[in-house]
């Protein structure tokens, strides 16, 4: 008696609401990791402002905290529920969540993975994402740049983000010392190298407590370090913290990826030499496109040529120019920031 | 009335001696015994051991002044919030919120500061009132209330670190902008050496708190109630101690640690950002557990902290300069906990 009760209304709630959203819009959904970080933060912005433009009803939905999957599972069940044509996604999980998106898709919705591609890549409709290797080597070849003849003898330290290695975190450190010109021996992993230019590689978590302390911990092992290369803007921020205490703020160059306001100030500042800006926003915005096209005329978005996913862009940040490597300076840099 | 030995005449051979038991004095029990009053013998032995062991393999680059004075550096922030930790775990409570009060103060700092433009020394006021206003908070609903510590916490942990990050909207206040506008933020970052040890205030007023709480801790009147509430709360009430006033002082008192932690964090990071500390509750129980301070309350000295935080400090540098995997800290830092805890249990058996 109960279940039937609660059967009906369901089926109730479920065509009333099928019936509202196909009569006045169409109904997209983003999921993100957490509604905390200033990337995401940013993303969910593209999208709002896109889907009004469209006249999208977008419905936002993130994870507790980063790594939080189970919420995430159950965001896509509410949005199937809810009758919705597509849904972004950055996955906590690219593996796991993988059971879940082909659900969405067996039931007609369109799938795209923002910014982190699952697990595997083909799990999803589409990938709109950075190139992270691509952006690892813009800041590798201006570094070497920057150092001209003296790039022989660099003691470097690597600065990366979790004993885990997720993949972004291989895709940055890789491409960096691929555009500096050293051998990566095994590219789904970092840690294997034996150029005895790298110093070592120290996780920070990416924040700036985690950023002072590998910075700390390498200087230890070498206190001749002369380039620096950080996962991202605050452990950047960090590791300057940590040469700033022993006076070598100066004849350090660090680098870094993600182009958010506070890096990119840091930058302009001298803080950091250079920056790899990617475009969460763009990326929402594609998505939202992406998912109104699929809604109008059935029709999927393609990958840039040449990739796997479609690329979103990145370019190189920095105030010092150096020849053979395409940049931005801070003023345009700052004008695309996001955070 | 007559003569008590014409009335037990029995009694005339009696043994003199009272009834006593066998007591051997052996080396380990003699051990054992001082180990029992001096709690932070342990962790001083290991922290030692373990000093000399990393000095014995990697020589000159671990016993120089420079790496000695970092792991200190390192672990200021750790042992000032374990020093709220040990409070709240010697009258058998625990606080899973320390970080989440440490990086929601240092926000208001920073945020009041630049946001609401108040002078820097009145928001950092105002940082160390909202730390110790949510260890009240914490101290009421464990001593009035008498909700467990580990539910009350877990709840202002989650209450914390969300109002953090709705209050921040995750933005960072730069170093540079604080390093113009207010850098008396950054105060616990300043150096001074001595002879390459370099020591910053963040470790002067680490080392100052644990010395001035263990002072506090073991001479005055609130420093032996703390001990009592958290041997026996209720023997404690039975011989006149106000339970309820020391608990609450002692969360307070701890919230406002905290509180100062986040001040000093500014220093140790140059910026304010609403994303570290996320893992300070976990690795200040650490400190204490190590420290061996018991999780039962009533035992244990705010110093074995101190020692407890340093011996994780010289593990995570000692085991990076010798090129190990970050994992392997982690591992051996988990063998020391358990190590710690069994130690105590066998302590805990002496007899009196």
């Amino acid at each position: 008696m109960l279940n039937k009760l609660l059967l009906g209304t369901a089926f109730c709630l479920a065509a009333m609401s099928t019936g509202t959203f196909a009569q006045d819009a169409v109904t997209a959904c983003l999921i993100t990791k957490t509604d905390t970080n200033p990337f995401f933060v940013k993303m969910k912005e593209g999208a709002e402002a896109k889907a009004k433009e469209l006249g999208v009803n977008l419905k936002s939905y993130a994870g507790k905290i980063d790594g939080d999957h189970e919420t995430q599972v159950a965001a896509i069940e509410t949005c199937i529920a809810d009758g919705a044509k597509g849904i972004l996604i950055t996955a906590s999980d690219t593996s796991a969540i993988v059971q879940s998106v082909q659900k969405a898709r067996d039931a007609g919705l369109l799938v795209i993975a923002l910014d982190t591609p699952l697990n595997p890549i083909d799990a999803a409709d589409a990938t709109f994402a950075t190139d992270n290797f691509l952006a690892g080597e813009l800041i590798g070849k201006w570094a070497a740049g920057k150092l001209g003849a003296e790039a022989e003898n660099a003691k470097i330290a690597m600065l990366d983000l979790a004993v885990s290695q997720p993949s972004v975190d291989v895709l940055r450190d890789q491409g960096f010392l691929t555009g500096f010109g050293i051998d990566v021996a095994d590219p789904n992993k970092w840690g294997d190298e034996t150029d005895p230019r790298i110093v070592g590689h120290d996780v920070t978590a990416g924040n700036e407590e985690g950023g002072r302390k590998a910075m700390e911990n390498l200087l230890a092992k070498d206190p001749s370090i002369n380039v620096v290369y950080t996962i991202n803007e605050p452990s950047a921020a960090g590791a300057y913290q940590a040469l700033k205490s022993i006076g070598r703020e100066n004849d350090v160059t660090i680098v870094s990826i993600d182009g958010g306001c506070p890096g990119v100030a840091n930058v302009k500042d001298g803080v950091i030499g250079a920056t790899s800006q990617q475009y969460p926003l763009q990326m929402a915005a594609l998505g939202v496109e992406a998912i109104k096209q699929w809604a109008d005329d059935g029709t999927k978005p393609t990958p840039t040529e040449g990739k796997d996913f479609f690329d979103t862009g990145v370019k190189l940040v920095t105030d010092e120019p150096v020849d053979g490597v395409e940049s931005i300076d801070t003023t345009e840099g700052a004008d695309l920031c996001w955070g | 009335m007559t003569n008590s030995s014409e009335a037990e005449p029995g009694l005339a051979g009696r043994a003199e001696t009272v009834a006593s038991f066998a007591h051997e004095v052996t080396l380990l029990s003699r051990l054992q015994h001082a180990l029992h009053s001096n709690p932070a013998l342990v962790p001083l032995i290991v922290l030692v051991i373990s000093i000399l062991v990393f000095g014995a393999l990697l020589g000159g680059k671990f016993f120089s002044s420079f790496a000695l004075t970092l792991i200190l550096q390192q672990v200021a922030i750790v042992g000032i919030v374990g020093a709220a930790q040990s409070l709240v775990i010697l009258t058998a409570g625990i606080d899973l919120s320390v970080g989440a009060i440490m990086v929601l103060s240092s926000v208001v700092m920073g945020q009041f500061t630049f946001r609401l433009g108040l002078p820097p020394f009145v928001a950092i006021a105002c940082g160390l009132a909202l730390g110790t206003f949510i260890g009240f908070v914490n101290g009421w609903l464990v001593a009035r209330v008498k909700l467990p510590p580990f539910i009350v916490t877990l709840g202002t942990w989650q209450i914390a670190l969300a109002a953090n990050f709705l209050y921040s909207g995750n933005e960072t206040i730069r170093a540079q902008e604080i390093e113009t506008q207010a850098p008396i933020l950054q105060l616990f970052g300043q150096s001074f050496s001595v002879g390459g040890a370099v020591f910053t205030y963040g470790v002067i007023a680490f080392i100052g708190i644990v010395l001035i709480l263990a002072y506090v801790l073991r001479h005055t009147a609130w420093g032996r109630h703390v001990y009592a509430v958290g041997d026996d709360a209720e023997a404690a009430q039975l011989a006149g101690v106000n339970t309820r006033k020391v608990l609450i002082s002692v969360y307070m008192l701890s919230g406002l640690i905290c509180a100062f932690a986040g001040w000093v964090l500014i220093g140790r990071i140059g910026s304010v950002s609403p994303t570290s500390g996320q893992t300070a509750n976990i690795e200040s129980i650490t400190a204490v557990v190590i420290g061996g301070i018991s999780l039962f309350g009533g035992r244990g000295s705010v110093l074995g902290m101190l020692f407890g935080a340093l011996i994780v400090g010289v593990f995570s540098l000692g085991l990076r300069l010798l090129g190990a995997d970050a994992q392997w800290t982690y591992l051996l830092i988990g063998v020391l906990i358990i190590a710690a805890v069994a130690v105590d249990q066998w302590i805990r058996k002496v007899s009196a």
